[in-house]
């Protein structure tokens, strides 16, 4: 079929030129997002980015100050009254609290289908089987309020699925429940969706969120987007300050290129030459970044030829911050360094405020960010 | 203290006389206060509702209008209405001063403010997302204002109970746009006040007793329908659990 060639070609979901404003002040500005049939996108970003005020008016919660928004191709910004209601009814919006109505678990879940007509012994049926998708069988007679905030983000998952929307909006969905019901449902939710065959639009702040359930990735700051690509694009090639910052690399340098040969680059940072693996030439000025997790540390002096690190500064340690099973270590080296090894390693090494260590590092692990 | 028993007595008494004059005044008080209640509630709910859901232009003078009936005096409220309804007045033709009707008309004046600004303030309360949510699960506006009033239901019926409160204790207007005439229009407040004048402090303090009654009797009947079931539907679990369990 000819015509459906097409239609997996065009995006389901697409903003071109939308801006939305409060007052003077401009709160999004995005140029162009577009959403495939079938794909996980991850809007990331901090909080403050615009991030949710996106799904509002992707959703037609929210008119745009200005700009175009496509379902399939038509467009939907600033619809009112029935149509309105026609178009969100082709979506679904999750937000951080799962906001379950009073009633019954099986009331909840079968809001949507409520309202849309469904006669009852349908909506009770389809309750029951979303149900036992999110793995909460049998709990349709629950009165919402003695569930448990995971069983209730399940609940609200099931309610919006239920309808088997073209497009459902989850907002930060997860972020008020604890570390492994989070987890869990972050497996869950990327299984569901896939399966379903659903499109989808997440939005965080949280990376590792992003990082597990991406199928493609936008960052957002400050209402604009700042990168998009596959999530190994935005780990291991952010461009620019923010991107690398928002995503892990705390380390990150002005510098010049001295020497370029075979890929290989040396590049002055305060004085001291590191090696990266990349593309510039002699002279270009240059921002890097690198990851505190790809820093090892060893108590200097140490000779140690085996080592693939091309990159060693000795240094001294100016500060260890200890974060549950590994620490944080800044290093001057002279410029500050900061470098996440385990807490056991830490011990091993008997390092501590004032000691002196080589900082070493791989030439692969020096990304360039801004040239 | 003696004559609060003896008025508990007399209480007693008037309630079981069967004196039909007294049975009158009773059962006009709880017709003209609840139907004004009713027709408040009527009235004051959907305005409530819109002054929270809707943004129209002149909303903020009506919220303060409203917030300023809410407290207003009701003899001021009575003068209105006599000058209103008697004979010279705009309304004077309807012929209805000094009837009940007249009274429950000043009555709804006064509960509808009230219930309207019970209503605003709890719709106002709840998470302005819920709304949001139904409308994102395919609610039309109407559809998702039902569902905030479902969420708001505590409030509404606090906002009832507010109405008619207003009403139940009040004297001032139906005093004087009812004129409180004996077998006509005269309710349980103004029977205390009568009696009062007259030096009858025990039929006072009677009728007295027997308002507070009817209007815990009214309230123990509202709160029950404000009761939320999910939290009873919790604390029978928690119990049953705790049986099995002991």
């Amino acid at each position: 079929m000819v015509e459906g060639d097409i239609e997996i070609q065009a995006p389901l979901l697409e903003a071109v030129d939308l801006t939305k404003a409060f007052g003077d002040r401009l709160v999004l500005d995005v140029e162009r997002f577009a959403v495939s049939r079938g794909e996980i996108l991850v809007v990331l970003g901090p909080s403050g980015a615009g991030k949710s005020v996106f799904l509002r008016i992707l959703n037609l919660l929210e008119p745009p100050t200005s700009g175009r928004v496509m379902l399939a191709g038509t467009e939907i910004q600033g619809l009112e009254g029935r149509g309105r209601v026609e178009v969100s009814r082709r979506m679904a919006l999750i937000f951080q609290d799962p906001l379950l109505f009073r009633g019954t678990v099986g009331e909840n879940v079968a809001y949507g289908l409520k309202v849309r007509g469904v006669p009852a012994e349908v909506r009770a049926a389809r309750a029951a089987a979303m149900l036992r998708i999110v793995k909460l069988d049998g709990l349709e007679d629950r009165y919402v309020t003695t569930l448990s905030g995971g069983e209730a983000q399940r609940v609200a998952l099931a309610r919006a699925l239920v309808i088997e929307p073209e497009v459902i909006l989850l907002d930060e969905p997860f972020a008020s429940l604890d570390a492994p019901t989070r987890r869990d449902l972050q497996e869950e939710v990327r299984e569901l969706l896939h399966r379903l065959g659903m499109t989808a639009v997440f939005v965080t702040h949280d990376q590792d969120e992003a990082a597990r359930l991406a199928d493609r990735m936008v960052l957002l700051n400050e209402g604009r987007i700042v990168q998009q690509g596959s999530p190994r694009d935005i780990f291991y090639q952010p461009s620019g300050e923010f991107a690398a910052g928002f995503i892990g690399f705390e380390n990150i340098y002005d510098g010049e290129v001295v020497s370029s040969e075979e890929g290989l680059a040396h590049i002055d940072v305060g004085g001291h030459r590191i090696e990266a693996v990349a593309d510039l030439q002699p002279g270009e000025r240059v921002k890097v970044g690198l990851r505190p997790e790809d820093v090892s540390l060893t108590p200097a002096p140490c000779e140690d030829e085996l080592s693939s690190a091309r990159n060693r500064l000795p240094g001294r340690v100016a500060a260890v911050d200890l974060r549950g099973p590994v620490a944080r270590v800044t290093i001057e080296c002279p410029f500050q360094l900061v470098a996440v090894v385990t807490r056991r390693s830490l011990e091993e090494l008997g390092l501590d405020v004032g000691s002196q260590v080589e900082a070493r590092f791989k030439a692969t692990a020096v990304v360039v960010i801004e040239r | 203290m003696i004559y609060i028993l003896r008025a508990f007595r007399e209480a007693f008494y008037m309630l079981f006389s069967f004196d039909w004059e007294f049975y009158r005044i009773v059962l006009l008080s709880l017709f003209v206060n609840g139907v004004a209640t009713i027709i408040g509630s009527v009235i004051g709910i959907p305005a409530g509702v819109a002054l929270a859901e809707f943004r129209f232009p002149g909303r903020k003078t009506a919220l303060v209008l409203t917030h300023a009936m809410m407290g207003l005096p009701p003899v001021v409220m009575g003068v209105l209405f006599v000058l209103l309804l008697s004979r010279s007045g705009p309304l004077g033709f309807m012929d209805l001063l000094y009837t009940p009707t007249a009274m429950i008309m000043v009555q709804v004046v006064l509960a509808a403010p009230i219930v309207a600004g019970f209503t605003n303030a709890s719709l106002e309360d709840v998470d302005p997302r819920i709304g949001m949510q139904a409308r994102s699960l395919g609610a039309t506006r109407v559809q998702s204002v039902y569902v905030k009033l479902r969420e708001a239901r505590a409030g509404l019926v606090a906002a009832v109970i507010a109405g008619f409160g207003g009403v139940v204790s009040e004297v001032g207007a139906v005093l004087m746009v009812g004129g409180n005439i004996k077998g006509d229009t005269q309710v349980l407040t103004t029977y205390i006040v009568q009696e009062t004048r007259k030096g009858y402090m025990d039929q006072a303090l009677a009728a007295g007793i027997i308002l507070i009654m009817i209007a815990i009797v009214v309230n123990i009947f509202l709160t029950r329908l404000q009761a939320d079931k999910g939290r009873q539907a919790a604390e029978t679990k928690g119990l049953t659990g705790a049986y099995i369990h002991g």
